[in-house]
Order: C-alpha cells, then structure tokens, then sequence
C-alpha cells in the first residue's frame, strides 16, 4: 500500500464572483521514502492540493468537493478536526516558503520548538528540550544550547528555514509536505537546504512532497514529477523520464523559456526563450474542453482541442500526460484522440 | 582621482572605486555614528555603448545600491560615475536633470513600481511631462506608439495597473523607461517577480528593444541563468566588492573566484542528469573550501 494516494481531489473556493476550481481532479500515489516534485505557475493549485492535504484550506471560502485522500490507507478528508491535529505534526508536517513570517516573532526558538513537542509527545519539559538542542544540531545550526534562547529575528533567512525544518521533524513525520522551502533563499542557501532536506529524508525514511515553481530544484530533488496547469495535472513521470521526454506542449515549453545556464555562449546570448503567449485561463470559467488549447502551439481549428476534454493516459509505462497533441505523436498527420 | 576627460574607449559608463556606507547609528538625543555598513565597497567597472553588463549577486551584496549610486538616487559615498563623459557626482541640480532622461531603470515589482492612482497613460507620459517634452497630444501619439512598442495594446492607455496581470505590468514600465529615449538602462532585477513564461516574454522583449534602439543594459539579478542569458560581460558582488568581471565566456567558463564557483556549482539546472554531477562538484567545492579554511587557520 502506497503512503499517501490522492484520488480525483476536487478543492474549489466559492467566491463572490464564482466558483473557482483550484484543484479539479488531482490523482497521484507516493510511495515511503520517496520524493515527488509538484511543478507549475502561481495559480496552478499546487499550493492548494498541499494544504488540502494536510486539511488546513481556509473554509470558507475553500472546500474539498470531491475525491479522498489516503495516508496509510485512512481516509484525511473524512476525520475531525481532532484526529486530523494528530496527523498534521506526528504523521505528516509541512514546512512554507517564507520562514520569516512562519516563526512568531515574540518567543523564542526553544520554546516553538519544546511547544511542538509537547503538543505531540508525552515526555517531560526536560526531555522535550533536550530534544530541541538534538533537531538543532540535527539540521546544522551551531552553538545550538545556546540558540534555544534566541528570538527568531537574530537568525538569517537560511538559518530560520533549519529552524522551520528543526520543527517539522520534531515528531519524525513519515511525510514532509515542502511548499517552495527554498524560493526566499539565495542559491548557496538554497544548495545548502535541499542538501539538508535530502540527507533527513534519507535518514528518517521520510517521503516528501516538494512543491516548485523551480524546474532545476526538481531536476535535483524528486523521484517523480507532476506538472500542473489550471488545476490539473498535466502531465506525471520518472524525473528522468520527464525532462529526457517532455510530452505535454506546456512542459515543453516550460523547459523552452528557462534561460540556460549551461551551453554554447554564442546561442544563449543571441538566442530567444520560447515564451508561451497569453496566460493561464480564469478558473471560474475554465474552458470546457484542453485548458492549454489557447496557448497551445499544435492546437488549431480543425482538432478537437476545443470541444473534447483531453483525459490523462498512459503514453508510456509510468507517463501519464493529458493532451490530443503529445509530442511522440506528433508526426504531421492527425492522431485520434481517445475520449 | 576623478576623471572628467570623455571616455575613449567607447565606455558609455565608467564607474571608477564606488563606494556607499550607510551610517549606523546610536543613541536618541546625542544621535552618533557608531559605525558604518559598506554596501558598495571600491567597485570600478565600465559598460561599453550598446552592450549589457549582467551585475549578479546574492541579497546583500551591493548589487542594487551600485545601480541606484549610477542614476544618483541614493548619494554615493566615494568615488566616480562617468556617463556619457561628464563626471556625475559634480554635476548641478539643473545638469543632472537633464542627463537623467538618457539613464532609466526598470524595477523588480511590478506591482509596486506603477501609482495605482494613475492610468497606463498617465504612467508611460509622466516622464514626458516632466521633461517638458511634446504638446498633449504629441504625447499621447507617443504613449501609444510606446505601448505598441513593448507590445501592451494601446487601446488601454485610460485603464489603471491593477486590471493587469505581472507581465503586462512590467510592459507598462518598460514603456515608461523608454519614453525619455535614454541611451541606458538600469534594469533591476526585472523578471524576479514573475511566473517562467512570462519571465520569457519579458527577456525577449528586453533583448528586441536592446536590438532595435541600440540600448545599453546595466542588469541586475541574482538569477545566474538569466543573468547569462541576456549579457556580454558579467560582474559578480559579494559583500559590497567586485569579486570579478569578465566576458560572460570566461565567467561561466573559467571563473577564477571562489565565490564565483561556489555561486555557479549552486544552481540547479533542468537536467537530472546533469544535476548529479554538479551536486557532486558541489559537495567536492564545500569539502574543498573548508580544508582551505582549516588549512589557513593559526596553528
């Protein structure tokens, strides 16, 4: 049995101007241990597929309308609140991206963290402090006895991200749910996190979820890789499998418009990035049919892009990709689209 | 120390041991200066006509401030900005308004760079109508020939920032940086607040522009690919020093300083493949620095 697995998650928010469909119909399985990357632009729904899953979307306006989502085979959107305060911290944590603002500016390190663990764990005052100064040296913070007695604005925006992680490991979760972990951060911070990140899965045989807007941090980081558009998955595969054969036009094209770093000079200066045009549809009125079509490269009039609701197939063993126009089929002559 | 010859070797901008502390102070009646931060600490670089200076660095490193120093929004410290052949630091009130319609920048946000009071109209002709240029009407033919320019529709020259999205906006400022006709421009750190594609759209638009107007770019971002994709030559900060500058060729290639590497090795890049190597290069690099720090430590 897969750890988490995530069945047609439908979350949308009702708004005054509408029914927003943030996440419609998201389906996927990891597996223990194992690292899956949640790719896409803002407004995508990676975000919000993540705090569904942790049950921590702001209702109202957020409701999950549709699907379930299996941790360890029991059902998370049918618990209370109660048995879900249990899960989140013991079973699954979550770190955010700015740890700047999600620390409490006005008490302590030790005490965020001691607080956690008591919250969780029965042991003494003692021992959870005890563990406080092991997470901290655990996740690389110097000096840590002393530090427990620092408030949160005398470390650096690396050092309060250890700190976030310090917290989120305190009750050794089988899951980390990572929303952007490194996106405030410099590169060599960022290098030094994901290391950091990486060396505690391994370590504790933790899954997790890493969610990016940052293609090269998922290139890194994940086993397997969803690519969301519009509030669905798009397309899913192997890391590799997915960055060696793209399938879907927009992760084609994701690819396409990231300046290189690597390369020959003489190409990446002059060269141009393929910018996709226009942007991604309203999701109060999404189109019925492909929501890439309008910015879609191999759609045009005579498909069936406007009228047929592309569903997610397996191109290959373990590529699933939701398009009429992948890129293994596109030979010049028309594909049948299978409804 | 200052040079007031025209530069001959084509430099359009020379920027000659730069430098601005920001003073710290103490105390509440008898305010004093305790100390200093060195934000921009002896830099000196030059950017020829026509070309683009990529200016990276991690947050903190001096990279804006060293922009904001050149077009004389914050007053430098020390030192000499040579633009255009006159000496800026010595330039009058009335002399260096006149020399501000040939520098510009374009800002990271977007969202807080545009008045939300003003329309897209508004916006773009203000620097006209500052510079006492054109007569109304002039202006807004100019206006609109400008948003077709940067490929914002004309036709919403009355509506207001907010009805855009971040890419539309940063069109509408560089409109607005291009109004005055500047021969350079500032651009810091221009796509950090959008979205991939967009960010694409807008790098391609900079390098048309750059094409078509002969325009000199000063580029200031902390994203090295980006950096890499738009530049000839490129300067890397670190703690309010230059700790390189070259072809971008030889910095990416060969980079000589330490920070440089370890700066480079820390990008991910979209390639897992690629990606094992260079965290191993990575980890090597880490290994490598800390035995040279225990090596020059006091015995």
């Amino acid at each position: 049995m897969a750890l988490l697995e995530v069945n047609d998650l439908k979350t949308h928010f009702f708004t005054r101007e509408g029914v927003v469909q943030a996440v419609d119909g998201v389906s996927f399985t990891l597996e223990k241990g194992k690292t899956l990357g949640i790719v896409g632009e803002s407004g995508c729904g990676k975000s919000v597929t993540a705090l569904s899953i942790m049950g921590l979307i702001p209702k109202p306006p957020a409701k999950i309308v549709g699907g379930d989502v299996l941790f360890d085979g029991k059902d998370l959107t049918m618990m209370s609140e109660g048995q879900l305060q249990h899960v989140r911290g013991n079973e699954i944590a979550m770190i955010f991206q700015d740890p700047m603002t999600s620390l409490n500016p006005t008490l302590k390190i030790g005490t965020q963290i001691t607080e956690t663990i008591l919250a969780h764990k029965d042991v003494s005052k003692q021992d959870a402090r005890k563990r406080a100064v092991e997470l901290l040296q655990e996740v690389g913070i110097p000096r840590a006895a002393e530090r427990l007695d620092d408030y949160p604005h005398r470390f650096s925006g690396g050092m309060r991200q250890r700190v976030m992680i310090a917290i989120a490991l305190s009750c050794s979760p089988r899951l980390l749910i990572a929303d952007e972990p490194t996106t405030a951060l410099d590169v060599t911070i960022q290098a030094q996190i994901l290391d950091l990140l990486d060396e505690l899965r391994q370590e504790h045989e933790m899954a997790m979820i890493l969610i990016t807007h940052d293609m090269g941090v998922v290139a890194e980081t994940a086993d397997d890789v969803i690519i969301m558009y519009a509030g669905q998955i798009v397309e899913k595969a192997s890391g590799f499998e997915l960055f060696d054969n793209p399938e879907h036009p927009y992760t084609e094209a994701l690819l396409g418009a990231l300046p290189q770093l690597e390369g020959e000079e003489h190409e990446i200066r002059e060269g141009r990035l393929t910018a996709i045009p226009g942007r991604p549809p309203d999701l109060v009125n999404p189109p019925e049919a492909c929501r890439f079509a309008a910015r879609c490269p191999y759609s045009d009039s005579g498909d069936t892009c406007a009228t047929v609701e592309p569903q997610l197939r397996e191109i290959r063993p373990g590529h699933w990709v939701r398009t009429a126009h992948p890129a293994s089929e596109r030979s010049g002559e028309r594909e049948t689209v299978n409804a | 120390m200052s040079s007031e010859t025209a530069s001959s070797n084509g430099a359009l901008l020379k920027v000659d041991n730069l430098e601005k502390h920001f003073p710290i102070k103490r105390g509440i009646l008898w305010e004093r200066t305790v100390g200093a931060v060195k934000a921009v600490d002896g830099v000196t670089f030059e950017v020829a006509k026509g070309e683009t200076l990529g200016l990276v660095g991690e947050s903190g490193s001096g990279k804006s401030t060293t922009g904001y120093c050149i077009l004389q929004l914050v007053k430098p410290t020390a030192g000499s900005i040579n633009f255009m052949g006159k000496e800026l630091m010595q330039l009058g009130r009335e002399e260096l308004r006149r020399m501000r319609r040939e520098m510009q920048i374009v800002f990271q946000d977007p969202y807080a760079s545009l008045d939300p009071r003003m329309t897209v109209g508004g916006i773009v002709a203000e620097p006209l109508e500052v510079h006492g240029i054109g007569t109304r009407r002039s202006r807004g033919e100019t206006v609109r020939r400008l948003l077709d320019i940067v490929g914002f529709n004309p036709q919403f020259t009355n509506r207001y920032p907010h009805e855009f999205s971040g890419g539309q906006r940063q069109r509408i400022g560089v409109a607005r940086a291009l109004a005055l006709n500047p021969k350079l421009i500032v651009c810091d750190e221009p796509v950090s607040a959008l979205d991939v594609s967009i960010q694409a759209q807008i790098l391609n638009l900079l390098k048309d522009l750059q094409r078509d107007f002969g325009l000199t770019y000063l580029f200031i971002s902390h994203d090295l690919a980006v950096v890499r994709t738009m530049s000839d030559r490129i300067a890397v900060m670190n703690q309010g020093k230059l700790v390189e500058v070259g072809t971008a060729e030889q910095v990416f290639h060969e980079p000589r300083d330490e920070y440089t590497k370890a700066l480079f090795a820390a990008v991910p890049v979209p390639d897992p493949h690629r990606q094992r190597e260079r965290k191993a290069e990575r980890a090597r690099l880490r290994k490598e620095s800390r035995a040279a720090a225990g090596g020059t430590a006091p015995a």
